[in-house]
């Protein structure tokens, strides 16, 4: 346990599956059975290559799905009994691809949640220049920018500020610097580790990076073949005897041979 | 007698009746606005009646004009007045183009914007609103465009319905055998076209929502 987190579960997976029938009538698990709690203030890393079902995990939490057995709870209610836009509006969601709206400008597509919210119109003007400052984009630069004239880090950025803008509780993000060049890649994710965005958030973040894991978690979910083998402390799974564990470890291996440093060094 | 003196000779009835053929065009083009556009959006939400919908308006599209025309003809209430059963048979040709042009343009919506949206407790309705139908407009104009410039043509067999429009001069022309009353016809109703087509890529242009790169 991390030392922010206290003991409060704020999302809980019992026993969860989730089935898919494709056209032939077949039926697959991307998920079996997976049980796991994420306390307040702690950010878990679910790792796991592509195709683990990592992403199902993620939309089970803010209700793009449902589960086929089993419950997702968060903050104590099953997500069948949270209203999904309520849910949704609770819930900050970062994606790879980050969905920002083409015909937005950047104030504007960070400015949805709290106009959708019926915020007072200065307040949201305020909450849109603070939070471009904090993800490092001058406002004045770029509050007026549409999406198609930023480069991809600088969109991803935009990505983060708008599912912030509301102040949500927990932050779920998919791969969220995963299309990003490796520069980038690594000096926003190291900008984003000095966000203290933890503080007192509680945040789930899909990575098959293990570098990514390192840097960013409390904790560690490994996930493979839709089952979760387990969670682990950074600390525990660099030191974890786990068969499924050790290519990744491997990899870390081999770049400190080739005399990279590893960024959780 | 030069062709471009019968136009001057008899350029007030050539403009009533293209004041008819825009009078049966323009009802037409609304009517089937009104309808295309929320069938659109429902096949491009519901892919269960998305057959149904293109299929029918699929046939429709497939009938021969002048036997549409005729079909409807003794139909009560349509077949009353010559202009309502023009106007009735051309939105059913203007449909097809409006409804697949409205779906693609909603289904054409990039799938991680879609999923940002919801994923960030958009209802249904909003994303709707602010997100598929402005993203979607200059598709929906595109169909509107392609529907306009053939009603404009199909138009000219409502003459035989006696509807008016264009198509009197050409009927009268091939009845009787005059390459100029055929002209009379046809030239405005080419003009009318060529204008209607560029009236409408200036509003698809400038309709297209800002961030949006024009391709």
């Amino acid at each position: 346990m991390s030392p922010h987190a206290d003991s409060d579960p704020i999302i809980e997976f019992r026993n969860v599956s989730y089935q898919i029938r494709d056209a032939k009538g077949q039926t697959a698990n991307l998920l079996d059975g997976v049980s796991f709690t994420v306390l307040r203030g702690e950010t878990l890393v679910l790792l796991g290559r592509s195709g683990a079902g990592k992403t199902t995990a993620l939309k089970l939490i803010n209700r793009l799905l449902d589960p086929t057995e089993g419950d997702v709870r968060v903050e104590g209610k099953t997500t069948r009994e949270w209203d999904p836009i309520a849910l949704r509006r609770h819930i900050g969601y970062v994606i790879q691809e980050t969905g920002l709206f083409p015909h937005y400008t950047v104030a504007k597509n960070v400015a949805l949640i709290p106009r959708l919210e019926r915020w007072p119109e200065d307040r949201t003007e305020n909450r849109v220049n603070e939070l471009l400052a904090l993800v490092g984009l001058e406002p004045q630069h770029f509050r007026g920018r549409y999406p198609h004239q930023l480069s991809g880090g600088q969109r991803q950025r935009v990505g983060v500020a708008r599912a912030l803008a509301a102040d949500p509780p927990i932050l779920l993000m998919d791969e969220p610097f995963g299309a990003l060049d490796p520069l980038t890649r690594g000096e926003i994710r190291h900008e984003f580790q000095a966000l203290k965005l933890n503080l007192g958030r509680t945040i789930v973040i899909v990575t098959h990076d293990i570098n990514e894991a390192l840097l960013l978690s409390t904790r560690i979910g490994l996930v493979d073949a839709g089952r979760l083998i387990g969670t682990f402390s950074p600390e525990e799974f660099m030191r974890s005897k786990e068969p499924s564990a050790a290519p990744y470890i491997e990899q870390l291996r081999e770049l400190e041979r080739a005399g990279g440093t590893h960024e959780s060094g | 007698m030069s062709l471009a003196e019968f136009f001057v000779r008899h350029r007030n009835e050539i403009l009533q009746s293209t004041g008819e053929h825009v009078w049966l065009v323009g009802a037409a083009m609304l009517l089937a606005i009104a309808i295309g556009v929320p069938l659109g959006i429902v096949v491009a939400r519901r892919p269960w009646l998305s057959k149904p919908i293109l299929g029918t308006a699929n046939v429709a599209e497939t009938i021969p004009s002048l036997a549409l025309f005729g079909f409807l003809l003794p139909v009560p209430w349509l077949g009353d007045r010559a202009d309502r059963l023009a106007i009735v048979a051309l939105t059913l040709y203007a449909l097809l183009p409006i409804i697949r042009n409205t779906s693609a343009g909603i289904t054409g919506v990039d799938a991680a914007v879609r999923e940002a949206a919801r994923g960030m407790g958009m209802t249904d309705r909003q994303i709707l609103w602010k997100v598929e139908l402005p993203l979607s407009i200059p598709t929906v104009i595109a169909g509107v465009r392609i529907a306009t410039v053939l009603t404009i043509g199909i138009a000219t067999i409502a003459a035989a319905v006696g509807a008016g429009g264009l198509g009197e001069f050409i009927f009268r022309g091939l009845a009787m055998v005059n390459n100029q009353l055929i002209l009379a016809g046809a030239v405005p109703a080419a003009l009318l076209a060529l204008a209607a087509d560029f009236m409408l890529g200036v509003l698809e242009r400038r309709l297209r929502p800002a961030g949006l790169t024009a391709h």
